[in-house]
Formats: structure tokens, C-alpha cells, sequence
């Protein structure tokens, strides 16, 4: 299989990250659009292993990394929009602005 | 006990830390401990001196102070030859008697215990540039000097007239330090060293061009002009009497204006080396020792009749290291110490009972004040060079050496012209007729006659009128020192350098002797006979009304500095100087704080608190930045 695939769906999928993250209102979906974004570089990684033919598979260990950390950080993150729901009764992030002069 | 000269400047030095730190919690304020420090350093002094005297070689050590890399050290070091321990005697002598005399003459004064510690200040500091062994330790001495005395004459500054004296001979002298400085940095240019020795020995071997050694002799004259209060520079000295008289007798007499000759004499070899330089030296001094004598003519204030004197004296030591009579002016500089010391403490007694500084305030204190009054004529006539006192000696020698360069042979390889010689040994003559005037008439409108003051005049307590007693001793013998009495190891040879020939006894030349004490005797008989009758309803001196009031106006000199110096400075230079500080440093200062306040003001609108919006902004700085990169990298 060619490089440029893997490559060009993992553009897609990060493009589409990036929409999410910055037109999505709702906190969920940011969080969610981050881990397509995530997913993406995961799909990078793996398939420059792959065409790189790396012994250590450097590519795949890191890309498990990438997860097991995307997975943590999407536990904290749910639970910060859990108390600002329950603080504020909204996860509309335009309302969510706390920190500003 | 040569090497232990150093323990001298350190114990006052460690005195006014003391003083100044602990002093008041001290009892009787501290002073004891300045007198007990300068007192240790007297029989020090007196011990290097009778070993120098006994032969015993000149000594130096130093250590590094302050390396600056390659070919710039700056070494903490001292020479102890017979120069510095004949200088080491008289600041400890005059250190301590005035000190003493400061515990009764100041008693009670508010700032009794600063006083103390000033003192002490400024004789460690003397003391460092009397045995320096480098220009930059002899000019923090020198500096520091200045200051002590700018604090001390202003030691009163509840009085506008006091703090006026006080920053006019803190800034005076310094015009003086500022060719000074020029003059070390010339020398340091040539020889690559501060230290005298090496400097001497570069002028000596003849490293340093005809030009260049004159030019540094010159800048380095300026600060001697400014210390020792010459012509055209003398001006801050009668005006520093605003200060205690002890300070006028510690400073302005004994030692901080003897610190001008001392530098021409250390230095020596390199101002003998230019006939320029020797031939300013003589005229500038021959100038200043007959205005400030004839100055001296016209005071009423007792001080200032001693400080034109002093000046008058100080010029006589210039002008015999001008003409080359080395041993001369540092025998001058030893004697006058002792008496101009003396005066100026007789002085303090005086005004002490009086409660005023005007002679037509007094008179007629023989009879209450006789061990002042003894002791004061001693003095004068030491000044006066009446034989045997002190002045006589020296000052015969001085005028022996002007008449040896002047119509003699002269010495062998003296640069000075003839004809400056010449100039010098009339106008000393000259100045001695002018001294006994001016003294006869001080001691006539001081001691004889009624009493023209207020109250009743007393002898002053006994720490003011031992040290009197003490110094008119001095006074005294301090002259045999370079006396035939004194043999082959008078002071001649205790401060002729190591290499020189072994001086010969002194002797004296009779016939310029003789005409001198005639000259002075005529003097004072003109002044017995204008003053005899207590104060005169005209000055006699007021027949010529046009020097009388040239004298009376100091020749214009301070007017002429205030409308050239003061004025311009004052007016113009400072608004445009007070403009400048405001507007372009205080206003950059000002700028850059309501500049970032203002900026700071529009830019937090930036902080909207809108995460997506921080979000964006980091994608297209991401893209930003990776389009540079992918632009420069791809050429």
C-alpha cells in the first residue's frame, strides 16, 4: 500500500479535528474533535513505521503512548465539563469565559 | 619598625569607624579614642623617623589590591622614607594636639562625636598619602581629605556662610583634582604604572619625552594649586575660617595644604625635569606669597589674617621647591606646622574668651589671657623669622637657595631661568616685611591696648593651653632641625634621596640672613608704630585708597569668578542642565512606564476568555510558522 494513503486520510481526519475544535460549541465536541485529531497523528505514526520497516517499531510503541495519554487527558477533560455543567448549568464554550480581563 | 608604618594610617582609619559607629554610647562621645589612636601613631611615627634619622634605608611594600588584568594592577602598598616620616611626625603631632584641644574647644557642641570621627577620617587619610606608594592610593587620599574637609568647615552648616565656604572649597580644590587626574593618567600613558618609584626612575632614565614630562608636571601642579590654596585657586582658604578653629589649625594650616608640597616633592624628580614646569612653579608661587601677604594687611578677622598667611607660607615652600631648594620647602613645610599650628590655636583660645572673631573686637588681652598670649608671640615670631625660633631657619634657607639660583652659580642642573629666581628671591624678601607687618599689627591689635569687647576674657582650660605649650616648644626648636646645631644628621639628611650625596652640615648665609631679620625687624617696627595705640580710627594703609580697596575686595578675584564661573554655571548651565534631567532622562524614564500602560491598556482586549478563539490563533501561528520554515528551507 502506498504511503500517500494512510497520509491523506489521516489529513482528513485532522482537518476535520480542527473544524470541530474550533466551530463546535459544545464542550463534548471539542473533546471529541481533539481525539480525531490525536487519532490522526496515530495514523501518521503507524503507517511511517510501516513504510519506514522500523525493527524497534518505534511508530506503533509511540502511538500507543498517544493513546493511553488521549485516554487520560479525555478523563479530565470530561470531568472539568462535568463541574462547569454543574457550576454553571451550560458546556457552551462562547459561555464558558472565566479567564478574561 | 619601618615596615610597621602601615599600623600609623590603619589604627585612625579603624578610630573614626569606631567613632562614628559606637562613638555616642562611648563615653565623653568617643573623642578618646580618635586621641588615643593619633597618639599610638605619634610614638610610631617617632620611632620610624629616629631609625630613618639613625640611617636605616627607605622601605616599601605593597600588596595587590585591585588587578585589572594585564599591564593595569593597582597595588595597596607604602614607601616609608624620610619624606613620609618627617611628614608621619608632624600630622600625628598636630593630629593629636588638636584633638586634645577639640575635647575643651568643642565641649558640647551637638555634633561633637561626628566632629571627632572627622578628624580622625581626615588624619588616616593624610596619613595615606603621606606614605602611598602610587598615585591612585595618594589620590583617594587626597579626595578623601577634601571631603573631611568640606564636612568639617561645614560643620556648623545651620549657617548659610558656612555651607557656602564649605562646597566653595570642596569645589575650588577640585578644579584643581581635575588636572591632577589629567596629570596621572599622562604619567600612567608613559610609564604604564602608578607607582611613584617607577615613575620617577622612568623620568630619570629619560623614557618620557621633554614634552610629555612637562605636561604631566604642569596637570599635576593644578591639584597641588588647588590643595595648597595658590595662586589663582587660593581663593577657598580664608573662606574655609567659617570652620572650628582646631579644623583651621589641623587642616588649613599643619597639614591637608601641606599635602599640595608634599605631592611636588614626591613627585620631585619629575617636576625637576621640565624647565617649565619649575619656572611655574616659582612664578605662581613668588605671585601668591605677596598678594596673600598683602592681604593679610587688611583683615579684621583674626583667622583670616592667618589663613592669608597661610597661603603667604605655603607659597614660600612652593617657591623654594621651584628653585630648586628640595630640603627647603619641606624644612618650611616641617617648621610652619609647628608654628601656624600654634597661631591658629592660639586663635581658637582667643575667639573662645572673646566670643568674636574681629580683631576690633579685642585687644588687650595680654593681662587676662598671658599663657596664650606668650605662647601667640612665640608663634609670630617664628613666623616672622625672628632667630632662634623655628621660621628663621627655614625660611633663611628658602631665601638662601632663590639667591643662590637667581644671582649664584646655582645648583647643578637646576632648569629654573635666572631671571624666576630672581623674581622669587626679591619677592620673599619682600613678604618677609609684609609678614612681620601684618603680624605686628595682629599681636598690637590683639594683646596691647584696652579691651574693646564685650565681657570678660579668661584663659581657656588647661587641654586648650597645653597643647599651646606644647606647639610654642616646637615652635621653638623645630627650626634646629636644619641647623648647624643639628650637625651632619639633620633633616637635610634624613630626606635626601637614597642615591643622592650625603648632605653637609647646614649652614647659614649670613649676609641673606641678616637682611632678612632687618627686613622683618623694620616690619614690625612700622607696625608698632601705625598700631601701637590699639585699633587706629583710619587704617594707616588706607592713605592709598586705591590698594586699600583693591585689598579690601581680595583684587576682585571672587567677584570675577562669580560672574564668570558662578554665574553662567548657575544660570544658564544649570536650568539647561535641570531641563535636560527632566525632560529627556526623567522624561524616557516616564515614557517607558505610560508608554507600556498605554499599550497594555488596548492589548488585554486580546484576553477574551474564549478558548476556540486562543485555539485559532495557535493554528494559524502553527501555519505561520510552518510556511517560513518551509519557504526558507526550500530557498
Amino acid at each position: 500500500m502506498p504511503l500517500v494513503f494512510p497520509l491523506v486520510f489521516a489529513s482528513f481526519l485532522f482537518a476535520t479535528g480542527v473544524y470541530g475544535v474550533l466551530a463546535r460549541r459544545n464542550a463534548v465536541m471539542v473533546l471529541m474533535s481533539i481525539e480525531l485529531m490525536l487519532n490522526a497523528v496515530n495514523v501518521n505514526l503507524v503507517a511511517f513505521n510501516a513504510y519506514l520497516q522500523d525493527k524497534l517499531a518505534t511508530g506503533q510503541v509511540f502511538a500507543l503512548f498517544v493513546i493511553a495519554v488521549a485516554a487520560a487527558e479525555v478523563g479530565i477533560g470530561l470531568a472539568i465539563v462535568l463541574l462547569i455543567f454543574r457550576n454553571r448549568e451550560t458546556v457552551n464554550l462562547d459561555e464558558v469565559d472565566l479567564l478574561r480581563w | 619598625m619601618l615596615e610597621l608604618a602601615w599600623i600609623v594610617p590603619a589604627l585612625t582609619l579603624a578610630a573614626w569607624a569606631v567613632v562614628l559607629l559606637v562613638g555616642k554610647r562611648l563615653p565623653d562621645g568617643g573623642s578618646w579614642v580618635g586621641i588615643v589612636a593619633v597618639g599610638v601613631g605619634f610614638v610610631v611615627s617617632v620611632v620610624i623617623l629616629a631609625q630613618i634619622a639613625g640611617g636605616a634605608g627607605p622601605y616599601s611594600a605593597s600588596i595587590d589590591w585591585a588587578p585589572f588584568g594585564p599591564g593595569l594592577q593597582i597595588p595597596l602598598g607604602m614607601t616609608v622614607n624620610g619624606l613620609s616620616a618627617v611628614l608621619l611626625v608632624v600630622v600625628t603631632t598636630v593630629s593629636l594636639l588638636v584633638q586634645i584641644y577639640s575635647t575643651a574647644y568643642m565641649r558640647g557642641d551637638e555634633r561633637y562625636t561626628f566632629y571627632f570621627s572627622n578628624l580622625s577620617l581626615f588624619t588616616a587619610a593624610m596619613l595615606g598619602v603621606v606614605l602611598s606608594d602610587n598615585l591612585i592610593i595618594l589620590l583617594i587620599g587626597w579626595e578623601v581629605m577634601g571631603l573631611c574637609s568640606y564636612l568639617l568647615i561645614g560643620h556648623w552648616w545651620e549657617d548659610r556662610v558656612n555651607s557656602s565656604a564649605a562646597i566653595k572649597a570642596f569645589l575650588m580644590t577640585r578644579v584643581g583634582d581635575v588636572g591632577f587626574l589629567f596629570g596621572i593618567i599622562v604619567l600612567f600613558w608613559q610609564v604604564r604604572s602608578f607607582e611613584i618609584s617607577r615613575i620617577v626612575e622612568a623620568v630619570a632614565g629619560g623614557r618620557i619625552s621633554g614634552g610629555t614630562v612637562t605636561l604631566a608636571a604642569v596637570l599635576v601642579f593644578c591639584g597641588a594649586i588647588g590643595k595648597s590654596a595658590q595662586f589663582p585657586l587660593h581663593t577657598w582658604l580664608p573662606d574655609a575660617m567659617a570652620g572650628p578653629t582646631p579644623v583651621s589649625a589641623l587642616i588649613h594650616a599643619a597639614t591637608m595644604v601641606a599635602a599640595g608640597v608634599f605631592l611636588v616633592a614626591r613627585l620631585y624628580p619629575v617636576f625637576e625635569a621640565s624647565a617649565a614646569a619649575m619656572n611655574e612653579i616659582a612664578v605662581i608661587a613668588a605671585v601668591t606669597m605677596l598678594i596673600s601677604a598683602l592681604l593679610a594687611l587688611v583683615q579684621d578677622d583674626i583667622k583670616r589674617v592667618l589663613a592669608y598667611s597661610t597661603v603667604s607660607q605655603l607659597a614660600y615652600m612652593m617657591a623654594a621647591l621651584g628653585v630648586g631648594g628640595y630640603t627647603a620647602g619641606i624644612f618650611h613645610l616641617f617648621t610652619h606646622a609647628f608654628f601656624k599650628a600654634l597661631l591658629f590655636l592660639g586663635a581658637g583660645s582667643i575667639i573662645h574668651a572673646v566670643h568674636s572673631n574681629n580683631m576690633s573686637e579685642m585687644g588687650g588681652l595680654r593681662r587676662s589671657m598671658p599663657t596664650t598670649f606668650w605662647t601667640f608671640l612665640v608663634g609670630s615670631l617664628a613666623l616672622v623669622g625672628i632667630p632662634p625660633l623655628a621660621g628663621f631657619w627655614s625660611k633663611d634657607e628658602i631665601l638662601h637657595d632663590a639667591y643662590v639660583a637667581g644671582f649664584g652659580p646655582g645648583e647643578p642642573g637646576l632648569l629654573t631661568s635666572q631671571g624666576v629666581a630672581q623674581v622669587v628671591f626679591v619677592t620673599g624678601m619682600l613678604t618677609v616685611f609684609l609678614t612681620a607687618l601684618y603680624v605686628g599689627r595682629m599681636l598690637w591689635l590683639t594683646f596691647a591696648g584696652a579691651y574693646r569687647g564685650q565681657g570678660h576674657p579668661h584663659e581657656p582650660p588647661p587641654a586648650m593651653t597645653f597643647p599651646l605649650v606644647l606647639l610654642a616648644g616646637g615652635a621653638v626648636v623645630a627650626g634646629f632641625a636644619n641647623s648647624p646645631l643639628a650637625g651632619e644628621g639633620g633633616l637635610a639628611a634624613w630626606i635626601a634621596p637614597a642615591d643622592a650625596p650625603r648632605p653637609g652640615i647646614a649652614e647659614i648665609d649670613v649676609p641673606v640672613a641678616v637682611a632678612s631679620i632687618l627686613i622683618a625687624l623694620a616690619g614690625l617696627a612700622l607696625a608698632t608704630r601705625w598700631y601701637r595705640g590699639g585699633l587706629p580710627e583710619r587704617e594707616p594703609l588706607a592713605r592709598a585708597p586705591l590698594l586699600y580697596r583693591t585689598l579690601q575686595h581680595a583684587y576682585w578675584l571672587d567677584d570675577l569668578y562669580d560672574a564668570v564661573v558662578v554665574r553662567p554655571v548657575r544660570g544658564t548651565l544649570a536650568r539647561l542642565a535641570y531641563q535636560f534631567d527632566q525632560r529627556v532622562i526623567d522624561g524616557a524614564v516616564n515614557g517607558a512606564g505610560t508608554g507600556t500602560r498605554r499599550l497594555s491598556r488596548t492589548l488585554r482586549y486580546l484576553q477574551t476568555g474564549q478558548a476556540q478563539w486562543y485555539a485559532a490563533a495557535l493554528f494559524l501561528g502553527v501555519i505561520g510558522v510552518a510556511l517560513v520554515f518551509t519557504r526558507l528551507a526550500g530557498g
